[in-house]
């Protein structure tokens, strides 16, 4: 029976509990609850904390599910730990506006201190996020992409793409447009997280 | 000689939350039911 759970994957188990299988979730979480609250541990070194965050982040992922809001592309984990890391920043940012003060009833200041740590991380899930937009950006038709990558990422001005691309400003315009459209239609249809 | 610039893993920790943590997480899971209704979706916990 335990090795029978060691070869259903991930993606396997999340399809069976959307579908009212209960036991998957528990799998899931034994699988990685270890990574999961040990990461959230090692920001912010406290064990109740922790199991908050970790609470919470399952609270997510659970709603998520259930909502038919989950979009399977094989990547279950990075994809709770981007919750957990999300609500550890929270957690960060609730703390700094607001003094904690310790049992012994002496002022902490390393509690008003902000992590610094974390900016390794968020550059981590910006990288992740960029490279999310970049593939949705390659499905687009090959006239719109052209004018989205050089609007975007060469900081072209409409003159100037029109005059690269050979098409008047008002064509170039439209296809700028139809392709934002294009990319928000395929966001929602896949249920695709991009930001925070 | 070799070790003087190996880097340490960020997170060596190996914790895990607590039973009771666990239990509640499986417990809302078993309480929350989504209902589709139209275009909207209601969330209940049961019991």
């Amino acid at each position: 029976m335990i090795m029978q759970k060691e070869l259903i994957s991930d993606a396997q188990l999340v399809s069976n509990y959307i579908r009212g299988e209960e036991s998957a979730l528990e799998v899931l979480i034994t699988r990685h609850k270890q990574r999961i609250y040990s990461f959230i541990y090692s920001k912010v070194f406290d064990r109740d904390i922790s199991e908050d965050i970790f609470q919470d982040t399952f609270i997510k992922v659970i709603r998520t599910l259930k909502r038919g809001k989950y979009n399977e592309e094989g990547k279950f984990l990075p994809w709770v730990m981007r919750i957990a890391h999300n609500l550890v920043i929270d957690h960060f940012r609730k703390n700094s506006r607001m003094p904690k003060f310790d049992n012994s009833g002496d002022f902490n200041i390393f509690s008003v201190i902000s992590d610094n740590a974390l900016n390794a991380e968020k550059t981590i899930i910006k990288g992740q996020v960029e490279a999310d937009v970049r593939r949705l950006i390659d499905e687009l038709p090959e006239d719109q992409k052209e004018v989205l990558v050089m609007r975007m990422y060469k900081d072209m001005s409409f003159k100037e793409i029109s005059e690269r691309t050979g098409v008047s400003i008002n064509t170039a315009l439209g296809r700028m447009r139809y392709a934002l459209i294009n990319m928000r239609k395929v966001i929602e249809k896949h249920n695709i997280v991009l930001t925070n | 000689m070799a070790k003087l610039y190996s880097k340490k893993p960020k997170s060596d920790f190996k914790l895990n939350p607590k039973d009771e943590t666990i239990s509640f997480i499986l417990n809302y899971s078993k309480a929350l039911s989504v209902i589709n209704y139209k275009s909207m979706k209601f969330e209940s916990l049961q019991n």
